[in-house]
This record gives structure tokens, C-alpha cells and sequence, in this order.
């Protein structure tokens, strides 16, 4: 059961990616990579991470893939023009891509001390997780939170009118 | 339990939990029509049947013989596949609801009321709500109509601006239960009744103030509607559609309501169990004791929605800046003084 769950699911991610790769109209990327996030859900919540699923559904394909649409919408960015793209991408870039992948592929498959994460009914609760969370990952966790920090100050710099840009009515 | 069993079980729960719904939404509609005319002086729908009580299946007949009218310069595919994915968002979220008593089991360790009782209820709802956004968006969108696409925008940027407040009201009860299982939430507030559930016992009206107003947006529902503001955008991202489509939209918005009540009446209002607690004795009938806590269940969410049929009959619709600077400027804040407050307490006990 979980297997088939798995190869339907990691089928319907492969899917998307390649359908995001593929379509000319950026709306339509857009939804693809909503298709590819939902998936990597599913296959969370294969592995028993229930908590990292949902929110993985209401953070990325809920809130951040709607600021996607919304600019894609706003700009009204219309359809791509379908180029044959240069020879030598086509020479190089496959070859460096193929050649790239099996370095990754080799280097992580060598590597000691990964376990391997077995698909399972059981449930990581919310209480564990978090547990693990503030102990165990707690500088990780706090440096994150950091650099979002940073990240809304520079949007809200950036969005500040200037001194000579305000309006009298302010 | 063997594969079997518990598909059909499951199957036949998805399908009755399904018409149910359905049927509620249509009724929904009938009770807003009736109410709206009482508040206003006059009758509603009194022709169809006895008390116009037949009007919601006249209704659905006529949308579905009307004739369904595709503009020739949409983008065909994401035109015909958003009013799918609003009207089922809507009805999806109702799955992880359970709306009567756990202790009622069949053959197999079987729950007949709720279809599936899910770790983490809760955030499975928000989750769906978070997705039902693009079915409004790309609605908008795809009509290549300039009044649908600001219907669209407003209504997209209110459900997200909401949904923070929304999600953050509600931590304040998942504190106090210590979980994020509906049932478990319910259970942590059946004890004495309704002094005892989370919007008294609990000092969670603050929380409740802040869900109502967010729910309101989130529905798109009145003083909220802006997105379908008539006067400035006729219909607002449903312009362009006619026939089911456009019912698919009426339907989802309907369901939503309901579901925001079920919500409602299981985080603050104690969900099945008695306003009374054990002051009254539970009667030996065993059907008796299975049905109570559905009428409960089923009263507290009618009077959530009676509540929103008469906002929307009283209150006047506000201005969109109004609405985006009451939510990030008063009731965010607020929802995190909240959490700050009921967690010293719960730290302090």
C-alpha cells in the first residue's frame, strides 16, 4: 500500500517538475510547481512527518505559491517564445548535466552514516518534533528565524518612500 | 480491520456525510433568503412549497437547464477547472469534522460520525482552506475581464491577510488542549458543560472575537464581501460564469460558511457535547444517546450560521482599506497578545 502511495505520488511530482520545465505560460508553471509541492507532501506524510506535511501544504503551495500567481497575474506576463535555444547548450549542458548527477548521485550513495528512512504507519507527534526543535536543532532554529528576520527589514527598507518621494497628504 | 470492510465503510460515510452537506448547503441558502426578508420587512421565498420550503431544489433545476456560456476570449483550461477546485476545497474540509459522539463504535472499532479522525484535524483545515484561495484567484484570472480579475485580487489578498489572524486566534485553544485532534479539543472542554468550553471557561472570547471577524473574511461574507461589491465590481470574480459553474461558486461559498461554523463549534462551543454537562441524565436509549449529541452539534452550528445571516443583514459593507488595515494592524496583534496571555496562564498553573 504505502509503496504503490509512493510510486503514485513520486510519479505526480516527477510529472510536475517536468510539466513546470515544459509549459510556455509562466500561470501554468506556476500550477505545476503547486502539483510538485502537494506531492512532497504526501510523501511526508509516507514517512510519518504528519506536522511537516500540512505545513508543507499551507506554507509553500498555500501562501508562497499564491505570491507566485499573484505577481504572474499582476504582471500579466504573457506566453514565452518557444526558441531552439543555442548548440552549445545542447552539446555542453547535458552532458554537464548528466555528468553533475552522477558526481551527487555517487557521492551521497558513498557517504557513511545516513540512514535510510523506512515508509511506516507511525506518527512523528507535533510534542516530539518540537521537542527536537528547541533542543536538539535550537541554534539552527534561532539563526533561521534571524535571517527572515533580515529579510522583512530589507522588504520594508525597500519599500519605504524616500524623504523627497512623500506625498503632502502623509 | 481487513481492506474490505473499511473501504465500503468509509465509502458509505463519504457519500452520506456528502449529501448531508450538500443538502445543508441548499437549505443554508433557503434560511439566509428567509431571514434577510424578515430583517427587511418582508417574506422571503413563500411560494414553492409549504413555506417556500421546496425553493432551493427549484433553484437547483433552473441552474441546471440553463444554458452555460463560456466567453470566447477566456483561458479555457484554468476557466473550467477553478469553480472545481473552490466547490471542492469546500467540501473536502468537512472529512476530518466529527460531528457526533466517539463512544458510539460499530463492528470493528468503527466510527460512524466523522470519516476520518485525523492526528492533526486542525491544521488539515487550514490547509484546504490555504489551497480553496486559488479557485477564487484563477477564476479571476482566467475570465480575461478587468472586474473579475480585481474581484479576484482583492478577494485572494483578504484571504491571505486573514488567514494569519485566523490560524493564530486558534492557538490559543490548541495551548489549552495539547493537541491538535478535533476530538481531543472537544473532549478537553466536555467536562462541565458549557462553563467549561473554551469561549467562557476557557478565557478564549478574545480568541473568538478575532476567529468570528476572520471567518467572516474568510468566507467573503458581509461586512467582508468586498470582493463581490456589486456597485463597484458587479459580481466580482464570478462574473464571467453562468449555469453550474457559477452555482459550483454559490455552493462553495455555502460550504465554506458551514465549515467555518463546524470549526467554530468545536474549538470554542464544545462541540457535541451538552451546554448542560451532567446536570440533566443522560437517557438509556441507546439511539437516544447516539442522536443528543448530533442535535447539539448540529443547534450550535445553526445558531453560528444564524449569526452570519444577521451580520450580513445589518451591518454595512466596510471600505477595502478599512478591512486590510483592521486585520494586520489590530487583529493580528491582538491574536498574538492572546497567545502570549493564555500561554502565561497555562505556565503559571
Amino acid at each position: 500500500m504505502h509503496l504503490i502511495l509512493f510510486i503514485v505520488f513520486a510519479g505526480f511530482c516527477l510529472a510536475g517538475a517536468v510539466n513546470l520545465l515544459i509549459q510556455t505560460h509562466p500561470i501554468n508553471s506556476a500550477l505545476s510547481l503547486i502539483v510538485v509541492m502537494t506531492s512532497i507532501a504526501v510523501l511526508y506524510l509516507l514517512l510519518g512527518a504528519e506536522f511537516l506535511a500540512v505545513a508543507q501544504v499551507i506554507v509553500y503551495a498555500g501562501a508562497i505559491m499564491v505570491l507566485f500567481t499573484f505577481v504572474v497575474m499582476l504582471l500579466n506576463a504573457g506566453r514565452e517564445e518557444r526558441t531552439l535555444g543555442s548548440r552549445a547548450a545542447i552539446v555542453v549542458g547535458f552532458p554537464a548535466v548528466v555528468a553533475l548527477l552522477a558526481v551527487a548521485a555517487t557521492v551521497i550513495l558513498h557517504t557513511q552514516g545516513l540512514g535510510t528512512a523506512a515508509m511506516r504507519d507511525g506518527i512523528t507527534s507535533t510534542q516530539e518534533l518540537s521537542t527536537v526543535l528547541f533542543t536538539k536543532l535550537l541554534l539552527p532554529f534561532e539563526v533561521t528565524s534571524v535571517l527572515i528576520l533580515i529579510a522583512i527589514l530589507g522588504a520594508v527598507a525597500l519599500a519605504r518612500p524616500g524623504d523627497g518621494e512623500r506625498t503632502p497628504g502623509e | 480491520m481487513t481492506i474490505l470492510p473499511f473501504f465500503l465503510w468509509s465509502l458509505l460515510k463519504v457519500i452520506v456525510v456528502t449529501v448531508v452537506m450538500l443538502m445543508s448547503v441548499a437549505y443554508t441558502v433557503l434560511l439566509e433568503r428567509k431571514l434577510v426578508g424578515r430583517i427587511q420587512n418582508r417574506w422571503g421565498p413563500s411560494r414553492v412549497g409549504p413555506f417556500g420550503l421546496l425553493q432551493p431544489l427549484v433553484d437547483g433545476a433552473k441552474l441546471f437547464l440553463k444554458e452555460d456560456l463560456v466567453p470566447t476570449a477566456v483561458y479555457r483550461p484554468l476557466y473550467l477547472i477553478s469553480p472545481v477546485i473552490a466547490l471542492g476545497c469546500a467540501l473536502i474540509s468537512i472529512a476530518v469534522v466529527p460531528f457526533g459522539s466517539p463512544s458510539v463504535i460499530g463492528p470493528g472499532g468503527f466510527h460512524f460520525f466523522e470519516i476520518s479522525d485525523v492526528n492533526i484535524g486542525l491544521l488539515v483545515i487550514l490547509g484546504i482552506t490555504s489551497i480553496g484561495v486559488y479557485g477564487i484567484a484563477l477564476s479571476g484570472w482566467s475570465s480575461n475581464n478587468k472586474y473579475s480579475l480585481l474581484g479576484s485580487l482583492r478577494s485572494s489578498a483578504q484571504l491571505i491577510s486573514y488567514e494569519l489572524a485566523l490560524g493564530l486566534s486558534l492557538v490559543g485553544v490548541v495551548l489549552r488542549a495539547g493537541s491538535l485532534n478535533l476530538r481531543e479539543i472537544v473532549e478537553s472542554q466536555g467536562a462541565r458543560g458549557i462553563l467549561s468550553w473554551n469561549l467562557f471557561g476557557g478565557f478564549q472570547f478574545v480568541a473568538f472575537f478575532i476567529y468570528l471577524m476572520a471567518a467572516y473574511a474568510e468566507t467573503n461574507r458581509s461586512p467582508f464581501d468586498l470582493p463581490e461589491a456589486e456597485s463597484e465590481l458587479t459580481a466580482g470574480y464570478h462574473t464571467e460564469y453562468s449555469s453550474m459553474k457559477f452555482a459550483m461558486f454559490f455552493m462553495a461559498e455555502y460550504g465554506n460558511m458551514i465549515t467555518v461554523g463546524c470549526v467554530a463549534t468545536l474549538l470554542f462551543l464544545g462541540g457535541w457535547t451538552s451546554p448542560f454537562g451532567n446536570l440533566i441524565p443522560l437517557p438509556q436509549n441507546i439511539v437516544v444517546l447516539a442522536l443528543l449529541p448530533i442535535f447539539w452539534f448540529v443547534l450550535k452550528v445553526f445558531s453560528f450560521l444564524f449569526l452570519y445571516v444577521w451580520v450580513r443583514g445589518t451591518l454595512p459593507r466596510f471600505r477595502y482599506d478599512q478591512l486590510m488595515n483592521f486585520g494586520w494592524c489590530y487583529l493580528m496583534p491582538l491574536a498574538i497578545l492572546n497567545i502570549v496571555a493564555t500561554s502565561l496562564w497555562l505556565a503559571y498553573k
